[in-house]
């Protein structure tokens, strides 16, 4: 490791947000260096270094940098600090905390401004878990302080592999994150004094735990065509193609609020401010419904949005992923909502270009597809040293150009991602959202309903596709009313359970329970032999049912508008019923 | 600081390589050639070769020229004596009017710190019933109108702005026809809206690379007076110039393309631009509404595409309507439950049943015998069509909502529709 901020370099040449430097000093690869241009100092992160001339990325526009600058070396890799204090807040992809950003410099995302994410003068209520003598190393916590509505835990940094002795421990009180709470010696008998606050390089995954589990535990969303038919599990991975408009951020907006979850990090990578928006003014308003806490208290804002600088961007996944793998440390159950991964493979793309790489398919770079994927292999569920489970999440929407799902990003996540939810123009244009393609999507892991439930619906729908596509060739008068049905049954399914308003209050979110219990009567509609004479009739009746339907998933759960409807429903339905399809599953009779 | 340097290296493109010291990324320099002067700009530093893009072209340019350095980056003038002016691409008049100094700016600054951005509300009416009823336009909103050329993009975005309750209006043209140039000028005379406009027109003959500059200093003007506290509407037509002006810039850079030949930073670069569209609490707003032309009416192509992930929605501009499908504010939801209670589910359930005539209408084409069903639909997407979507249609929200239910208990029964219960009997005409 380089002498940290003794080597220094001379700017020599500028090519958009890239800058090369010639220096004699020995370079850390990404290692962290500020250029020094007028009165600012811009950061910026080495990215390749070859013999005496190293290439930067500059985390600012470069407007303004020129030939003999002088730029500084850190020695230190680009890290976040982690440590309580983190829950609640806005970051840039670099974590600069943007609300204290915004009374430091007003309006404008002003260049070579940089504030710590934590607050050096908050004091936490510490609360020891060690004793004098204990021998401790890399994540053990020494106590806990609370933040939130969690138990925080106060850990040993990630850095170190020692077996540290503990020989002093603070009594139970306030302290800042920079006061030493525990001394300690290395088994060279040097003194290593601990704070709460601790660094930790964001392209490096956090490993400190026992081992790696395989996700089987359902990650609730609350949106039925997830929970049901394409769930995730928790430390699972999945993602959300689509083309613009399909609704991929709506979708993650919604599970940000109403997954069940512990902690939810939001990386707004490379999109609209104004979308974040609305999560940074509404949150704090809104209540979980778990805890009845804001949501803000569960919640980090990572945001890097389209105008902001490109190589910050790319940061910013990263920065966002570690901020969850260390929580997952506490015990936690994390979940990681990027939006979207392909402006970070744009952001890679564009570097690559200036390094004048040799370019792969459509210009991005050889690696962009290990890049992807050692990013999604950093999700996970662990086994801690202290046997508790923590568990990280990622859902990463791509933005696929032209909406072409052939294209290198897309095809890059499908290959180490265990859900699909690919989101579809036909469904959006005719505003049946959420638009997850309900038979292209695919998911790896188990969800809550019951598996031969899913997989009869599942029957019927692919079903009543094919019906729909005959239909396009032989005509209405062409298809047997039993296939007329079929293909009823199927527009159904989609019209009051795969569609989904997120903009109404009950619908918006539905939960388990709610969802066993609908489904369940879903699939006795599916089930039943109905006495219908013609497809005008078989039209009409499946309307009707369609318009009750949709009143009974706007009803307050259990209330008793929604007995109501629902008695009504089993009414319209038994008027028309014959009897049970052989086929269909034999656990219709616990309703 | 100004040095002047008198040998070229190198010409290739609309870039020029001359050998200096002192230079900083981004800076602007002069170019004199026998033609005249031209401002040009720093785009790479390499050691002592400087890359400059000369905004009026390098033909005609001799490598004995003269490039005298600036010391500062792009600046333009801002002050109240800006509106009822025109100027060009670089800044300079194009009226007859006086040349400004007074009060410089800086364009292409930071962005916005998104914390201090706040959730817009309100709703601009433009009397389309396509867009305030379905894709309900909002303030500080930015959304191109997609089209192909021939298409009354132009007129459309005229008609917006005239009816649109603001009080500064800045054209941004690139690569305008100057029969297009005049046809705003007018326009908006005409609406008597040209003392309170601005306009930065490069026009079609104009050097292409002069076309770069004009979203950053149409949207740098316009930062300031929103900061002012006005609320600012910037028309920016044609976008898709805009991009082709940097791809132009990016091959002779012999930059590796991504897509078509666009530089991979093409998102990038609208994206600093549309994200100006802001409203600022407690002061004014800046609201875009953009043209982006499809090549070859073609919606992937990487300019309409890469302006729709980074838009709030667009207009599709089709056979002289603004089409159902594809058309979208993202924006609408913001605005679209404080105006009247049926119109979110309005917009969408009407929209559903559009798309269901459509299948019809395809049915209808391969010869299938129409069911009664199918005949409602059939007459359910004319009367949409004249009632909805033709755009000589102008009149307020409300009667077009009154209109939705007239059209929809038309055609249909109730419970054919597929609204809620409680909607329905509050708002289906009674007979
Ligand atoms: N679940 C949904 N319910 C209702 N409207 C939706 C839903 N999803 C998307 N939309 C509509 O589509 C628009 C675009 O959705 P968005 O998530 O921003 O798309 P994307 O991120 O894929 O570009 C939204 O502004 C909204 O009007
Ligand atoms: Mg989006």
């Amino acid at each position: 490791m380089s002498a940290g901020g003794e080597v220094r370099g001379k700017v020599i040449g500028v090519n958009g947000n890239m800058v090369s430097v010639q220096t004699d000093g020995n370079i850390v690869m990404n290692e962290v260096g500020y250029i020094v241009s007028g009165d600012k100092r811009l950061k910026s992160e080495v990215i390749r270094i070859r013999g005496n001339v190293v290439q930067l990325q500059v985390f600012e526009l470069t407007r303004g940098i020129g030939v003999g600058d002088e730029v500084e070396f850190t020695g230190e890799m680009l890290a976040v600090e982690l440590g309580p204090g983190l829950l609640g807040q806005i970051f840039d992809g670099l974590q600069n905390p943007l609300a204290k950003f915004a009374q430091k410099a007003g309006f404008f995302l002003e260049r070579g401004i940089y504030i710590d994410a934590l607050s050096r003068e908050q004091k936490w209520h510490f609360k020891p878990l060690v004793g004098i003598g204990d021998k401790v190393t890399a994540g053990d916590y020494l106590g806990f302080v609370p933040e939130g509505l969690f138990e925080h835990k106060v850990m040993v940094p990630f850095r170190i592999h020692d077996d540290l002795t503990v020989s002093r421990v603070v009594p139970e009180g306030s302290y800042s994150i920079e006061e030493t709470i525990v001394e300690t010696r290395s088994s060279q008998g040097k003194a290593i004094p601990l704070t709460m606050l601790f660094e930790w390089p964001v392209k490096r995954a956090i490993d400190v735990y026992e081992e790696k589990l395989k996700p089987v535990e359902p990650l609730v969303s609350k949106v039925r065509l997830m929970d049901t038919f394409f769930p995730v599990a928790k430390g699972g991975t999945y993602c959300i193609p689509g083309p613009f408009g399909a609704g991929k951020t709506v979708l993650q907006q919604i599970t940000s609020r109403h997954a069940e979850v512990d902690v939810v990090i939001i990386a707004a990578c490379g999109e609209r401010a104004g979308e974040v928006v609305e999560t940074i003014k509404e949150f704090p308003e809104l209540a979980d419904p778990k805890t009845g806490r804001s949501l803000m208290e569960r919640t980090i804002i990572v945001c890097n949005t389209s105008s902001m600088p490109v190589a910050s961007r790319e940061a910013s996944v990263y920065t966002a992923v570690t901020l969850g793998e260390y929580y997952r440390q506490m015990g936690l159950d994390v979940l990681l909502l990027a939006d979207s991964t392909s402006r970070w493979a744009q952001a890679m793309r564009e570097m690559s270009g200036r390094l004048e790489e040799i370019p792969g398919e459509e210009a991005f770079p050889a690696y962009l597809e290990s890049n992807i994927a050692s990013f999604y292999e950093r999700a996970g569920i662990v086994r801690l040293k202290n046997g508790d489970v923590g568990s990280v999440t990622i859902g990463g929407t791509v933005s696929p150009a032209g909406g072409n799902f052939e294209e290198p990003v897309t095809q890059a996540t499908l290959k180490v991602v265990g859900a699909f939810h690919g989101l579809s123009r036909e469904r959006s244009d005719a505003r049946k959202y959420p638009a997850i393609h309900p038979t292209e999507s695919w998911s790896k892991y188990r969800g809550i309903m019951p598996t031969e439930h899913v997989e009869y619906a599942h029957e019927i729908l692919v079903h009543s596709g094919e019906i729909e596509s005959m239909m396009k060739v032989v005509g209405e008068e062409g298809t047997s009313l039993q296939d007329y049905i079929v293909f009823q049954k199927g527009e159904f399914l989609d019209a009051v359970y795969f569609q989904q308003n997120s903009f109404d209050p009950v619908d918006a979110a539905v939960a388990p329970d709610r969802q066993i219990w609908v489904f369940g009567l879903i699939i006795e509609i599916l089930a039943s032999k109905l006495d219908l004479e013609d497809k005008g009739n078989v039209r009409r009746w499946f309307y009707q049912l369609r318009q009750k339907f949709l009143d009974y998933n706007g009803a307050e759960w259990n209330s008793n508008e929604f007995r109501r409807l629902e008695t009504e429903i089993r009414a319209i339905v038994q008027s028309k019923k014959l009897g049970i399809d052989p086929k269909s599953p034999a656990i219709l009779s616990r309703h | 600081m100004s040095k002047v340097y008198s040998r070229i290296e190198s010409i290739a493109g609309n870039v020029i390589v001359v050998r200096a010291d002192g230079v900083r990324y981004g800076d602007l320099a002069q170019v004199s050639t026998s033609f005249g002067v031209s401002l040009a700009e720093v785009i790479k530093l390499d050691e002592d070769l400087v890359s400059l893009q000369v905004f009026a072209g390098s033909r005609g340019i001799s490598t004995g020229d003269e490039v005298r350095f600036l010391g500062k980056s792009m600046q333009v003038s801002y002050s109240q004596s800006l509106l009822g002016r025109v100027f060009n691409g670089s800044g300079e008049p194009r009226d007859r009017g006086p040349t400004l100094s007074e009060n410089l700016i800086s364009v292409g600054g930071p962005s916005f710190n998104p914390t201090r951005r706040i959730i817009p509300r309100n709703m601009v009416r433009t009397g389309i019933p396509m867009i305030d009823l379905f894709n309900t336009l909002v303030e500080s909103q930015k959304l191109p109108i997609f089209s192909v050329s021939g298409e009354p993009y132009n007129e459309v975005l005229a008609r917006i702005a005239l009816q649109a309750e603001v009080d500064l209006i800045i054209l941004g043209g690139m690569g305008l026809k100057h029969d297009d140039y005049l046809f705003f000028r007018d326009s908006l005379d005409e609406g008597g809206a040209l003392s309170r406009s601005i306009l930065f027109v490069h026009t079609a003959s104009d050097p292409v690379v002069e076309g770069l500059m004009v979203p950053d200093i149409s949207l740098a003007v316009a930062e300031n007076f929103a900061l002012d506290g006005k609320r600012v509407l910037v028309l920016l037509t044609d976008m898709t110039n805009f991009a082709d002006a940097m791809k132009e810039i990016a091959i002779t850079q012999e930059q590796v393309p991504s897509n078509r030949g666009y530089p991979g930073d093409l998102y990038s670069q609208l994206a600093s631009r549309y994200e100006k569209a802001i409203d600022i609490e407690g002061l004014g707003s800046i609201t875009i509404l953009a043209v982006t032309t499809m090549p070859g009416d073609d919606v992937t192509h990487p300019v309409p595409d890469n302006t729709g992930y980074i838009t709030e929605g667009q207009f599709y501009l089709r056979n002289g309507k603004i089409e159902p499908f594809g058309s979208l504010s993202r924006l609408k939801q913001q605005a679209n439950d404080r105006t009247r209670k049926d119109h979110r589910a309005l917009a969408d359930g009407m929209i559903k049943l559009y798309a269901a005539y459509k299948d019809t209408l395809e049915k209808q084409s391969m010869g299938f015998q129409m069911t009664n069903w199918d005949e409602k639909l059939l007459r359910y997407g004319e009367l949409f069509e004249d009632k909805m979507m033709d755009l000589s249609v102008n009149i307020p929200l409300e009667e077009a909502l009154d209109n939705g239910w007239k059209i929809l208990a038309d055609c249909f029964e109730k419970e054919e529709t597929g609204f809620r219960s409680n909607l329905i009997e509050e708002f289906w005409p009674r007979v």
